[in-house]
């Protein structure tokens, strides 16, 4: 009875524990995330968010005074915020459609049949694989205005040179240059797998129907990757608001200005130089926030224009 | 960038480090620090905290210290770039954890330091072998804290800045102007505009792309580098604005862009470097420190074809200081070397090795230094002529936001004047906004 009675005990509380194992386990798997979370994600994102309503600056972070949303009403006015912001979204423009159209072509040619294709894949990929740091400075070398490459090339096709630190545009199309070189390779081979899963069937029938290798493209791919190129879009518009280490590099000895005339200070800079150079903490975290809101209106905007696209 | 992550995950690794020792330790109170052997005598470890390459540790000084002190160890960190290293150094102050024992402190940021850390930090002018009559004074009160925050000295001068001209000899003799230092000295003594006129008179000979200075902003800092009062008055004040010091120097300088004397060129660039091995310019104001980074800049091809001549007028740029936060675990050995560091022998054979010149002037009269001449530079006697600069140099007023200051005037109001064409008013202008929005004004 006695053994009986122990035995159903134990198996009672195997069954439970092997239930609760069943039920809690799990979370505590994926704990050590949300803690690590929580210490360098959560908790900055408040931070910021409390020093962003105060006047506190980095060399005495202790003391904070109020004032309410005057960080924030303030950039209003700034027009050093407004040039960054202008920045941000031309430099944004500038490397983001032609790296994604590029990324897009590249991706069809390895989608073809070809010697080596892995080789092809791995190389499109090392420039992501650099650091930003590197490529940057071999990059300020290529554009430099008195011993440049760039400048070279163009002065043999009977061009001017170039001051490509010092030109509104020049400069951040070369900035550009920077990131397109970075990122094309990375976003090609996203399309590439999404093309591998388009169904060979669509393009058998677009042969026999008569389509042209490019028409298939356009009218077989294209459709079939608009999911891939939506999510594409949107990880390149997180990117290109965040931009900061390569304008920060371009510029030299300088620092954060992006220019001599701010001419390819990001929002990004334009934040680094308000909080670590200037040491404006309620400031630089007022700008953190407003980038934060950018973001969340541009997310708003494309899941309208998402929505729209799926009940045509 | 790098070196920032690079710090960030060695100071992780450290942490973590520390952590795990520290549990480990035996008897904490009897073998602080790491790298303690677990049961024997106890030895302490120091750590310095420095910015780019400073040159302490590259000179042997921390070897021979150790090999003086058995019980004590020296560890350096170091970061490449101040702008990098010196907020953290501010964040750090501010919680009072990650400190090194020792920090290294900018000119620039010193004011910044006295009026605003000084109670975070070890008054060194009461430590043992510090002796303020071996400093120069302006110096020694750059480093102290004004009386209504305590008085206390907190930053021992390490080296200082002083000016000369560093010029191409066969580009001065092509372009008819004298070669012999001495004779060149005498083309400008005393007056910045004389060194105008030289230059008016060798791009007249000169001839197309050949530039007098290397860029206009470099002349600035020169020119702004010899004025008692520059950004600051006594009381604090910001004065930068009507300052006619600062003002001329700005206006100085950006003549020399719009004469086309200037070779457009933003110090510290890889251009810049460029402009030395191609010889772009013939002339820049170098401090003592910069002649190391043209000898290596330019390369074996310019031995001989440059020299050093004296500035128009004594100059300073740049030097550092060290301090010692209270925070730190063994404050008073840490004083104890940081004094050693900066005492006058110390600092002539930093200046013999690394070409730091020395912020105690007692170590002037040492052979080491008053003999000193520079191969590379023609054997010019730079122990002479810096020491001589040195010695006419100022007492400077420095502010907290000197280097905020400094910097937008150079890389946004005189390299639009140089890079930009723009005229001098715009970019004095320019330089303004910029600086009231960085000032919170």
């Amino acid at each position: 009875m006695r053994g009986d009675e122990g035995d159903g005990r134990g198996q009672v509380w195997r069954s439970r524990r092997y239930r609760w194992d069943l039920r809690w386990s799990p979370y505590a798997f994926v704990a050590p995330f949300f803690l690590f979370f929580a210490a360098f994600g959560l908790f900055p994102l408040l931070y910021t968010g409390w020093a962003a309503l105060h006047q506190v600056e980095l060399t005495d972070p202790d003391s904070m005074t109020w004032v309410g949303l005057r960080n924030f009403t303030r950039l209003w006015d700034d027009e050093f915020f407004w040039n960054a912001l202008r920045n941000t979204v031309t430099i944004g423009l500038l490397s983001t459609v032609p790296q994604l159209a590029i990324a897009l072509g590249l991706a069809h040619l390895l989608n073809y049949k070809l010697r080596g294709s892995a080789f092809f894949r791995v190389a499109v990929l090392t420039p992501y694989a650099t650091s930003v740091a590197a490529a940057t400075l071999v990059f300020v070398l290529l554009f430099g205005r008195d011993y440049g490459m760039v400048n070279w090339a163009l002065s043999t096709v009977g061009f001017d040179a170039v001051d490509w630190q010092n030109g509104t545009f020049a400069s951040q199309l070369a900035v550009s240059t920077i990131v397109i070189w970075r990122w094309t390779g990375y976003n090609a081979l996203i399309y590439l797998a999404a093309m591998q899963a388009v169904p060979g069937e669509l393009y058998e029938s677009a042969a026999l129907d008569g389509a042209s290798r490019l028409q298939q493209f356009i009218h077989v791919t294209v459709p079939s990757l608009r999911p891939t190129i939506f999510f594409t879009c949107v990880v390149s518009t997180i990117g290109a608001t965040q931009l900061f280490g390569e304008p920060l590099l371009f510029n030299g000895g300088a620092g954060a200005t992006g220019g001599s005339d701010h001419q390819f200070q990001t929002l990004g800079l334009y934040l680094y130089e308000q909080g670590w150079v200037n040491l404006h903490l309620g400031r630089a975290s007022a700008i953190a926030w407003a980038m934060f809101l950018i973001l969340l209106v541009i997310a708003g905007a494309a899941r309208l224009l998402r929505g729209r696209e799926a009940s045509r | 960038m790098r070196a920032r992550r690079n710090l960030v995950t060695t100071a992780g690794l450290l942490g973590a480090a520390a952590v795990l020792l520290a549990g480990c330790a035996q008897d904490p109170a009897e073998t602080p620090g790491k790298g303690a052997p677990a049961g024997g005598k106890g030895q302490t470890t120091l750590t310095v905290g420095v910015f780019g390459a400073f040159g302490l540790q590259e000179a042997g000084l921390y070897d021979e210290y150790m090999a003086q002190n058995p019980g004590i160890r020296i560890e350096q960190t170091s970061i490449e770039r101040n702008e990098n290293y010196y907020p953290q150094l501010l964040t750090h102050l501010g919680t009072g954890s990650g400190l090194a024992d020792i920090q290294a402190v900018e000119v620039n940021n010193i004011a910044e330091i006295t009026s605003t850390q000084a109670d975070k930090l070890v008054d060194l002018g009461k430590a043992p072998g510090v002796d303020k009559a071996s400093y120069l004074p302006w110096k020694w009160a750059q480093g102290t804290a004004s009386a209504a925050k305590g008085g206390a000295t907190v930053g021992l001068g390490t080296d200082i800045g002083p000016q000369g001209i560093c010029y191409r000899k066969d580009l001065f003799e092509a372009a008819g102007l004298p070669g012999d230092r001495a004779a060149v000295g005498a083309l400008w003594a005393g007056d910045w505009n004389k060194y105008l006129e030289a230059g008016k008179a060798y791009k007249a000979k000169a001839g197309e792309g050949k530039a007098f200075v290397d860029s206009a902003s470099g002349v600035m800092a020169a020119v702004t580098g010899s004025s008692a009062q520059r950004f600051y008055d006594e009381q604090g004040k910001v004065v930068y604005k009507t300052n006619p010091a600062v003002r001329g120097a700005f206006d100085l300088a950006a003549s020399f862009a719009t004469e086309g004397l200037s070779a457009k060129l933003q110090q510290f660039t890889p251009a810049w470097d460029q402009g030395f091995a191609n010889g772009t310019f013939a002339t820049v104001s170098c401090p003592a420190w910069m002649l190391g980074y043209i000898q290596d800049k330019a390369g074996p091809a310019g031995k001989d074809k440059w020299d050093v001549a004296p500035a128009p007028k004594p100059s300073n740029w740049g030097g550092s200081f060290l301090v010692v936060p209270k925070a730190g675990k063994h404050a008073e050995e840490a004083a104890k070397l940081a004094a050693w560091l900066t005492a006058p022998a110390q600092q002539a054979k930093l200046f013999e090795k690394r070409g730091s010149f020395p912020s105690a002037s007692a170590a002037y009269k040492l052979p080491t230094v008053s003999g000193a001449q520079h191969a590379y530079f023609g054997g010019a006697p730079i122990g002479e002529i810096f020491a001589k600069a040195a010695e006419g140099i100022p007492v400077t007023v420095v502010g907290p936001k000197d280097l905020v200051i400094a910097q937008n005037l150079a890389d946004i109001g005189m390299l639009q004047v140089d890079q930009k064409g723009r005229s001098p008013q715009e970019g004095w202008e320019a330089a303004v906004k910029a600086i009231n929005n960085a000032l919170d004004q």
